[in-house]
Parts: C-alpha cells; structure tokens; sequence
C-alpha cells in the first residue's frame, strides 16, 4: 500500500475527527461545568444545520448561515437552560438526563413538522465547491476548510478559558460554585452562557455537517452516540480530552477502513471499550469526578 | 437444521407450519360467517429510520390503492382496509408486528416492507401461519426454494434482474469495475448481481468495499476506491445511504475519473442531494413518472395518484406500494373474496397492468415478471421543471429470460 494513500486516508480521518471534536466539546463542557449530561446535544446538531440551511438561503450566502446559526441556537440553548435545566441543578444526575432526552424527541418532531421528514440538500459553498491538487492526490476543498476552522475555533476557545478574566471565573467555577458565589460572582449566569456556548457549538458541528451529508430530522441520533463516545474516551468534562479523543477516533476509523471497511463504524466503540478497561476516568479525566 | 425432506425429523418449521395449519382449520367456522365483514391488508414498513421517504411513498400509494377498489364498491361488497405498521426497518420488529396483524387484527393477506433482510423476517411469519404475502422491497433470496413458499409473492424488482439491466447500459467488455456496497443482504444480493453481469460482458472486477449499513461518512472508503482507478463505480446501497455516498464521492472528485453506477436510483435521495450532485449517475428503477409519455398505465396512475395528493407525482417505491396491494385486491376480486387458496390460485393466474405495462407472477417462485428501466439523473439545465429527474435510457420490457431458472432457484420444474 503506498504512502501517498495513507497520507490521504489520515487527512480524511482529520476532517472527520474535526466535526466529531466540535459536537464532543460542547457535550464535554457542559457536563463539566453544569454536571449535566445533555442528550438533546445530537437534536441540536441537527437544528443547527437546519438552521443554518434556513439562514443561508434567507441571506444567499453560506457565511451567514455558519455565522448566525450558531449564535441563534446558542441562544435558543441559554433559553432552554433559564426556562428548564435552571430548575434540577442540585438534583440528581438522572433528572436533567431525562429532561433533555424528552427534549431532543420533541425537537426532532418539531422539525419533523416544519421541514418534512425527507432529506434536503445542503449545497456546499460555492467558494469551496470541488477538489485541491496537494501533489499526492486530491482532497475536497471544503473538509479542508472545515479543518482550519475547527483549529480555530480551538484556539479561540482555548485562549478565552486560558488567558481572560472570564475564563478564570468559569474554571473556578466549575471547581467550587459555593466559594464563587461568596466571592460574589453570580454563577446563575456562567451557567447559562456556558450551557448557550456547549449548544451553539453542538449548532456549528451541524451547520459544519451539513454540505458533507444530506439534512434530515434524524441526522443528530448518530452524532450523539458518536459525540458520547469521544467524550467518554477523553475524560467527561475534559476539553483536552475530547479534541485528542475526537481526532483519534477520526484517524482510528479512517484507518481502518483502509484495511478493514466492515469494521469501520465498530473500532470507534472497541476503542472505547479498551479506554475504559485500561482508564475508566479516560484519557485526560479526574478519576472519582461526579462534578 | 436440515433442509431438504430426504431426514424423517420433523423441524421447527414443519412443525410451526403443522402447528398453524390445525389452528387455521379450527378457526375455519369463524371464517365462515365473516364473509360479509371488512377486507383488512397489513402493511408493515419502516415508517422512521434512513428508509422512511420510500416508506411514506409507499404507504400513499397503497392507500390509493385500496381508495380506488372502494370507490368502486369494494371487492364482493367489501371494503379494503389498510392497517400501516412502522417495522422500524428492524426484521424483530416486523415479525412482531406482522404476528400482531395476523393475530389481533386478523389481516386477510399482508403487503410491504422495505428492506431485503426486513422482508424475509416477515415472510417467516406469513408463511409459516399461511397468509399470503406479497413482498414490494427488493430481494433474490425471496424468490429461492429455502424462503418460498405458496403465499409467498415479490412485487418488486429482484437484484438479479436489476443489476443485469444496469450492466448491459453502463459496463463494456474490458472496462475496469470498482464496488462500494453496504454490509448486509440488499447490498450483497446487488454485489452478486453486478459480478455476475459483468462476467457475463467481460469487465474486470478491481475491488470492493463493503461499508456499514447506514454510515453518514463515506470519506474513508473514497481514496482507496479512487487509487484503485477503476472506470465505472458502482455503489450498492439504499436510501440516505445512497445519497450520502454520492455526495461525499462527488465531493472528492470521483466523477472526474469514473462514471457512478447504482443498481437503484432513488427519486427521493436525488430530491435530497440536488442535480449536480446526481448528474450523469445511471441507475434501474421499476417506475418513473416520466414513463407517461409512452405508457397510457403510468399516464392514468400519475393522474389518480395526482388527483388523490394534491398534484404530487408518485415514485419509484410508491410505485410498489401501489401494485403490491392493487394486484392483490384484483386476485381477491377475481376469487370472489379472501379465501387464501383461492387468492394464490388467482394470483398465480393474474395478467395485470397497473403502473407500467403488463405484469404477471412466475408460477414457480410468484416473483413478478415486468419490465425494468434503465434512469440517467439530469443536469440542472436540463430539466424541464422540478419533477423532470431522469432521462430514460432504456426500458427492458419484461420476460422470463431476465429471471434466474427456476431450476436455479431450487424449484421443482
């Protein structure tokens, strides 16, 4: 097998890696931060990239539909938490659990209602329609775009919580709520930004998603499983965790597909299945964490 | 387990089949005095799930279907009933929900299904408590003796004859074959199908891969099938598979270097990805609308169908749905009622043109005998108006010859 194929089998693994690390970082931070495990995350996904379709063809152009779609939904997210999850913070784990679970079956019914149950086409941007020449073979224009921009929504998200004073309260957050709130921080609203941010992530996952498969009302179910996995291989509530685990169960499926393509969709729950075995905690969890 | 008669032990199936016929005899007297009552068809199909725009197609047109018989009047003075069930395109779950059909609401015969695997689970049920089937999804192991049986009939296309048609329009001696086919028995069935045409013409095989049932990313399975440099490739899958694997093989520039082939080309999932991305892919099909021109049948379905959904026209898999159920209520019509011997004897009798041109089932294996299309989807300038999809470029008209033999299929000849 030659080299060249490989190296365009692992770039194809990136690009899939990039959508799997964006959907697993919002599942990842709100569970962190919020202690809540969101199971409307694959849902909103999939409102994302109706969103975002709605958006571009409203606007005539895709750049508005990626812009917008993630703010509007992250805001429909920061709404879903002050009107519902507000109200089961301190309750067990299961309470929210079974909340948003009610909720992604009523958000896909919805959309169900609204847009029909059959695909729609998502047409790719035009400025990134078709195939890049990188000397060893050619690579679809858009996954490659989709790689930069993950990046860089990393950084970005990576230098806030890092490097500004809002980040320091949202870690210190997530550690001790009772001492911020002495310190006279009003978490009420960290929570809520940080649970409209996990949502509006989970919306660019999808409008991300959306040129690369056809749109329909179930296309979150998938992403959600998916989604879950890489954050249980990182660490739940990890964010170093699930870009590592995102990538690697990305490069893990496009490998094996170039050796084994039945197995393909399985290697990502066997890699889970050994994580777990070896570090139940994950790769870059807190063991005993129950946030 | 054995198969054949030649052990003196009883099997399951036997026995099951023993078991239903006593059953069926005892509750013969109740039968009798329900001659008058409504006539009830199960329909079983995968209401949720990737098949679900084929299975809404489906369940409308065997609506019309029944609509039409009582507009008329019924069957004997009858009305038809159809009672739609989501199989959840799960095979557990169809048998469940077929027993219940049979047994709760006491169905007189059950159409649908769509799904080869699906199908066979529910034909294990029909058969085995005698209740006539008639199957709309494609599938050759329908029609092979192990799977057969009297109240077993397929409406729809088989692979074999599928693949066979899309072959003579598509492959050329010596031209280089490349597969890309789901894992499980439709996509099997069509990867059978396809190598045994080719063969037959003389193209050369350069691989297969066999991806997951209902994967949402095929870019992993691209740059291998590309580095094989094959001149044609055919993808061997169904419903959001078939769409998200041209697109995504779109996306990585497949068309520049290979034409794409599909075994069925899907009206629905071509609606779903839009014409540039179906341009030029060649598929079979049992119907296209588009047949009107030169089908006075398909000319006076489309206006019923038409008539009954607003102005909407019908699809490929509608299409099934429609003569799944209108052969059987016309068996029915010609037995005078729902005594199951008499129906499979009118069935095995019946010479029908409902969508397309004249259909009949084959006595051996009840597959139905009709004509197979062969679609080219359109370029966007191309196309007349949103429903003008696909460029006919073949219309093979149906024989005997196209079927495997019976012989073949294990029957007794």
């Amino acid at each position: 097998m030659d080299l060249s194929l490989i190296i365009m089998q692992l770039l194809s693994g990136i690009a899939l890696g990039a959508v799997l690390v964006i959907t697993a970082l919002g599942l990842t931070i709100v569970f962190g931060m919020l202690g809540v495990v969101n199971f409307a995350h694959g849902a909103l996904f999939m409102i994302g990239a109706y969103a975002g379709l709605y958006l571009a063809s409203l606007t005539g152009s895709f750049w508005w539909g990626l812009l917008l779609a993630p703010i509007l939904i992250g805001a429909f997210g920061m709404l879903i938490e002050f009107v519902l999850i507000r109200r089961l913070y301190g309750r067990s784990i299961d309470d929210p659990l079974l909340l948003t679970f009610g909720l992604s079956y009523v958000l896909v019914e919805g959309v169900r209602i609204v847009f029909g149950s059959d695909g729609i086409p998502f047409p790719t941007p035009p400025q990134l329609i078709g195939v890049l020449d990188l000397g060893i073979g050619f690579f679809p224009r858009y996954r490659l775009f989709v790689i930069a921009l993950v990046a860089v929504v990393l950084l970005v998200l990576w230098l806030t919580l890092e490097k500004t004073r809002v980040g320091l309260i949202v870690r210190a957050g997530a550690r001790d709520p009772t001492i911020m709130q002495v310190l006279g921080v009003d978490i009420g609203r960290v929570w809520l930004a940080i649970f409209g941010l996990g949502v509006g992530l989970a919306a660019l996952g999808g409008v991300l998603a959306g040129p690369m498969r056809s749109v329909n009302p179930e296309m979150g179910s998938l992403v959600l499983a998916e989604a879950f996995v890489v954050t249980v291989i990182g660490g739940l509530g990890s964010i170093v965790g699930a870009v590592v685990a995102g990538l690697m169960v990305g490069i893990s499926i496009s490998m094996v597909a170039l050796f084994a393509p039945e197995m393909a969709t399985i290697v990502m729950f066997a890699l889970m299945a050994v994580v777990l075995l070896i570090r139940p905690q994950g790769l870059f969890g807190v063991r005993g964490r129950t946030a | 387990m054995p198969k054949s008669g030649s052990t003196p032990k009883i099997s399951r199936r036997t026995a099951l089949a023993g078991l239903s016929a006593s059953a069926a005899l005892l509750a013969m007297p109740r039968l009798g005095r329900a001659a008058d009552e409504t006539i009830r068809i199960g329909f079983p199909t995968p209401l949720t799930g990737p098949f679900a725009a084929e299975a809404r197609d489906q369940v409308k047109c065997a609506e019309l279907a029944v609509k039409l018989v009582n507009d008329k009047g019924g069957i004997a003075g009858r009305k038809v009933e159809l009672l739609v069930r989501d199989d959840k395109l799960n095979a557990g779950e169809a048998a469940t929900r077929t027993l219940e059909l049979i047994e709760k609401d006491k169905v007189h015969a059950v159409v649908g299904a769509l799904s080869s695997a699906v199908q066979l689970g529910v034909n294990e049920v029909t058969r085995a408590r005698g209740v006539i089937y008639v199957s709309i999804s494609q599938s050759d192991t329908i029609n092979e003796a192990k799977d057969f049986s009297k109240y077993t009939f397929h409406e729809a296309l088989n692979p074999h004859m599928t693949t066979a048609a899309v072959a003579r329009q598509t492959l050329k001696k010596g031209m280089k074959v490349a597969h890309l086919v789901a894992d499980y028995a439709y996509g099997h069935e069509m990867l059978r199908g396809f190598k045994r045409a080719q063969a037959a013409i003389g193209a050369d095989n350069v691989g297969e891969i066999l991806h997951p049932f209902g994967a949402a990313d095929y870019s992993t399975f691209i740059p291998r099938l590309m580095s094989m440099r094959p001149d044609v490739l055919c993808i061997s899958n169904f419903g959001r598979d078939q769409a998200n694997a041209i697109k995504q093989a779109v996306d990585f520039g497949v068309k520049q270097q290979m034409k794409i082939v599909v075994p069925v080309i899907l009206h629905n999932q071509r609606l779903a990805v839009g014409p540039d991305v179906f341009e030029g892919v060649v598929g079979g099909a049992n119907y296209y609308w588009g047949l009107e021109p030169q089908s006075k049948t398909a000319a006076d379905f489309n206006a019923a169908f038409r008539a009954a959904n607003g102005g909407a026209i019908p699809t490929d898999y509608g299409a099934y749905g429609y003569s799944g159920v209108a052969s059987l209520l016309l068996a029915m019509r010609a037995a005078g009622g729902t005594d199951t011997d008499k129906v499979v004897d009118a069935l095995e009798k019946l010479q029908y043109d409902l969508t397309k041109g004249p259909q009949h089932y084959r006595k051996c294996d009840h597959q139905s005998v009709q004509s197979v299309l062969v679609l080219e989807s359109k370029k966007k300038s191309a196309m007349a108006n949103d429903n003008d999809l696909f460029a006919i470029l073949a219309t093979d008209t149906g024989s005997a010859d196209m079927l495997r033999s019976c012989s073949e299929l294990g029957h007794a000849t």
